[in-house]
């Protein structure tokens, strides 16, 4: 090992903590919050089940903001995708009350919601009506449209089978361990294993290419801290009812758009035209086709997100969805992504829209109304705006 | 005293996080001289002229500033025009959709009872204009006219604010040959005024044109101070004082190596894009050879970009015809993507709004034209991209700290190899280029050229849209001049000269 620091770079601990801490300060703020809530709540909100509710509650929102980050990457903003929600999650109610299965009504509805992405992508992309004006149309449309296909009442479901994609939980009968949920346990375990393996496969494969890397030690230091987030959450889940299949979902999604941002070329391509279309015009890239892309992939988001309300509240509502957009682009802004485009990621937005649930989790466990939850997460969505703005600035890079 | 300085710096240090910009500047501008200020590009030379000009405001420095003998205390820009101090930005700063009169009180007004006066501005404007010249209604919209034009609108702007000292950040370098003689001579209007002017550039027969006194900043120091009137300057003297050693050749040596026609546009014509009828370019016909560097020349406004980039899938204009033949077959290019695929390349003029970037990193923009070749089913191989970035790195030379830097901090001599890296790993078989050196210094220029030339030593083909006619000469094979949209005709480079050149855009 002594003979390969030609390619480790030297760097104090201290150091890589100060370069890396704009990326860092959404993490932090998470915890802060989250120990704040637990200060005020006496620890309830770090609950197995309130922990393991945090994440159903949210889960559909989440799985927005993931979309929702990468139109905003382009540029762009989607303020449909409440009505969206409401008009995917009634029609998934109606074909799964025809005696569909779970997985075909999913299918379809993410079918769905691509082909509403395509029609509003296809006046965006192509007929050039800006993304807030085809939207804000779209919002209305589909409400009306959700309205009219649902009488204004809501629609019940046939069984319980459809609510378990919101509260069902990932167990194996019998498998326990203690009091503990086996299989929440077993996962963990394979996380972390898997975890610490492919970060030091990477570094060494970088290693053996010539690319420098930073000292091992501090890829300890990262396998540590995300196991100890990893065994936080799933013991929580273990001890409550199993790992809950939403959190599956979210994973899955979370996971997929993970790589399609960092690790593919369309992924590149929705950055390069956020960052500036004309030059990525320039550049060769058919921009008109990402654009349409990323509407059609926020689209499909919709529809099965529709598909997780619906679960969660057991019926489809008609005015389900109702400002869902404005929870998204906040988690999104909260997350670091630019309002001019070009910047953001998923796991920022993710976290984004954590911050928000653990906001209102708390609050509501502390029977504090609407009225001063609004007043919080817009407090925290200006600070949180202006902390990335002003530290960008300072750091030179806006 | 002895001498009646209107603007003395002194021990000025400002720091940017990870960069000393200045360090311990001392300059000084006499009252009512032409002081001309150079330097390579990161020398610090706007960063001067911005904690001068209170767009730093004093704090965020060290050091000590004197207006008129008083240490100033800018809070911003507005501060220190009220004081008598303006600055004419490299961009502009006009709003571009409303007339002249009304960008020429932006912001100060006529006003009685807080109701604006417009009559009274319009009024006002008159006298403005003639003093700089420009002959415009001042109800003319700004967008409509010329970059010359509006750049004299700013100025007009200055001096109705009675401006005793004005500072021109680059003020020729989006003009042409004309507007820059004119903008000159104005300089030395202002000079007989009593209006002290301060004038950063690039372009020294500019500088050794106007200048009463030079001031040349390397790294951020202030290397010397040159009174023009107690003795003479060469160029060269002051290149040496820029680099730091001589630099004897501005222009590489190449050995032409020409084959056979690679690249032909025949009969190319362009409508405006907004105005249908208005044409940009008139039938214009040209070719290139394989192995060869062909320049573009001609007034600004002549339609040689317009020309580039309608060819370039028809970035530009509308309803264009004409044929275009590669490598001996007819072509059509249907988006800049599909120009790319067939093998041509362009590099736009500007570098920062259709070339870069700006908030990606250099290793990005040097693969965003290229990562199909990069990727294996829509999945980037990262690795492969690191070692590719850091060949173009190395190949071209690029100064910068690390490929995950943003190409925004870097130097604009770096940015055009970034641009031309992005370019050249898409492998193009014709390479145009527009205005490659605009705006970059001479060390950087130097580097660039040898670029080109390497590619056509590789048996590529380049078009060079150039402004700078000693470059066009020294640098191409033929030269294409062009005018009004019109292809005037074509000189071998070895036959050039600029006269010559001027000439046949003018008259021939």
């Amino acid at each position: 090992m002594q003979l390969e620091n030609a390619n480790i770079e030297q760097l104090s601990f201290a150091e890589l903590i100060k370069q890396n801490i704009r990326k860092l300060s959404m993490f932090i703020m998470l915890g802060l919050i989250l120990l704040v809530f637990a200060f005020l709540t006496n620890g309830v909100n770090l609950t197995p089940r309130n922990i393991t509710n945090i994440f159903i509650q949210n889960s559909y929102i989440l799985i927005l903001a993931v979309g929702m980050v990468l139109v905003i990457i382009i540029g762009n903003i989607d303020l449909s995708v409440g009505s969206v929600i409401a008009f995917s999650g009634a029609i998934s109610a109606m074909i799964y009350n025809l005696g569909l299965g779970l997985i075909p009504t999913l299918l379809l509805s993410l079918v769905i919601g691509g082909l509403i992405g395509c029609f509003q992508a296809f006046w965006i992309a192509y007929m050039k009506i800006p993304a807030f004006i085809t939207t804000l149309a779209g919002m209305l449309l589909f409400r009306g449209l959700t309205y009219i296909i649902t009488s204004v009442t809501p629609i019940s479901l046939r069984d319980d089978g459809f609510k378990q994609i919101a509260s069902g939980s990932l167990q194996i009968k019998g498998f326990t361990i203690g009091s503990m949920d086996g299989f929440s346990l077993l996962v963990m375990v394979l996380a972390i294993v898997l975890l610490a393996v492919f970060t030091i496969r990477q570094r060494n494969q970088k290693l053996k290419k010539g690319f420098s890397v930073l000292p091992f030690h501090f890829s300890i230091y990262k396998i540590v801290a995300l196991s100890a987030l990893i065994i936080f959450v799933f013991t929580r889940f273990a001890m409550y009812r199993g790992i809950p299949t939403v959190g599956l979902v979210l994973f899955i999604t979370t996971a997929l758009f993970m790589f399609l941002t960092n690790n593919t070329v369309i992924g590149r391509y929705i950055y390069a035209v956020g960052g500036n279309a004309k030059s990525a015009k320039l550049s060769g890239i058919n921009t008109e086709r990402v654009i349409f892309t990323t509407h059609v992939i926020m689209g499909v988001l919709c529809g099965l997100s529709g598909v997780v309300f619906t679960a969660y509240m057991n019926s489809a509502l008609p005015q389900a969805g109702d400002k869902f957009e404005l929870d998204a682009i906040a988690s999104c802004y909260i997350g670091g992504a630019a309002a001019s485009g070009g910047i953001g990621t998923i796991i920022g937005a993710i976290t984004g829209g954590l911050v928000m649930g653990v906001i209102n989790n708390g609050m509501s466990l502390m029977n504090i109304g609407a009225d001063w939850q609004y007043v919080v997460k817009s407090s925290i969505l200006l600070l949180a705006v202006f902390y990335d703005i002003w530290s960008r600035k300072k750091s030179g890079l806006g | 005293m002895g001498e009646d300085y209107i603007l003395e710096v002194r021990n000025l240090t400002k720091d940017f996080p990870g960069v000393r910009a200045l360090d311990q500047v001392d300059f000084k501008v006499k009252r009512g001289e032409i002081h001309c200020l150079v330097g390579e590009n990161g020398a610090g030379k706007s960063t001067l002229m911005n904690v001068v000009s209170g767009v730093f405001p004093k704090g965020e420095y060290e050091g000590e500033v004197f207006f008129n003998g008083v240490e100033t205390n800018y809070k911003s820009t507005k501060d220190s025009e009220n004081a008598g101090l303006s600055i004419i930005h490299q961009e502009l700063t006009l709003s571009p959709y409303l007339p002249i009169y009304e960008n020429l009180f932006l912001g100060h007004m006529k006003t009685r009872f807080g109701v604006i006066d417009w009559d009274t501005c319009l009024k006002e404007s008159y006298p403005l204009l003639k003093r700089v010249g420009l002959l415009e209604s001042p109800e003319t919209i700004v967008s409509k006219m010329s970059v010359g034009k509006q750049q004299l609108v700013e100025i007009a702007r200055a001096i109705s604010q009675n401006a005793e000292l004005i500072i021109f950040d680059e003020p020729t370098s989006s003009l042409n040959d004309e507007e820059s003689q004119n903008l000159l001579n104005l300089l030395k209007e202002f000079k007989k005024e009593g209006i002290t002017c301060i004038m950063i550039s690039h372009k020294l027969d500019e500088v050794l044109y106007v200048a009463d006194s030079i001031t040349i900043l390397r790294d951020g120091l202030s290397v010397v101070s040159l009174d023009l009137s107690k003795q003479k300057v060469t160029e060269q003297e002051i290149i040496k004082g820029m680099v730091g050693r001589e630099l004897k050749n501005l222009f590489p040596q190449k050995e032409p190596q020409i084959g056979d026609v690679v690249f032909e546009v025949k009969n190319w014509t362009v409508y405006h894009p907004d105005y249908h009828t208005m044409k940009i370019i008139d039938d214009a016909s040209f070719f290139v050879k394989k192995g060869e560097i062909v320049s573009f020349c001609g007034p600004m406004g002549a339609g040689r970009t317009e020309m580039m980039m309608s060819i370039f899938g028809g970035s530009y204009g509308y309803g264009a015809s004409g044929e275009i033949i590669l490598n001996g077959e007819k072509v059509t290019f249907k988006s800049p993507k599909d120009a790319i695929e067939k093998g041509v390349g362009y590099v736009s003029e500007d570098r920062k709004t259709l070339g870069l970037i700006l908030i990606q990193d250099v290793k990005t923009n040097i693969t965003n034209s290229s990562l199909k070749k990069i990727s294996k089913r829509g999945v980037l191989n990262k690795d492969l991209e690191l070692s590719e970035a850091n060949h173009y790195k190395e190949a071209l030379q690029i100064k910068t700290p690390s490929l995950e830097q943003l190409v925004r901090n870097l130097s604009g001599g770096n940015q055009q190899k970034v641009v031309l890296s992005r370019a050249l790993m898409a492998d193009p078989d014709v390479f145009i280029v527009d205005e490659p050196t605009r705006g970059i210094d001479v060390g950087a220029k130097y580097e660039i050229y040898s670029i080109l030339n390497e590619m056509v030593k590789q048996g590529k083909s380049v078009i060079v849209v150039s402004s700078e006619l000693t470059e066009a000469i020294s640098m191409s094979d033929r030269i294409y001049v062009m005018n009004e949209g019109k292809i005037k005709g074509v000189i071998p480079g070895e036959e050039a000269t600029q006269e010559g050149i001027l000439q046949m855009a003018l008259i021939g």
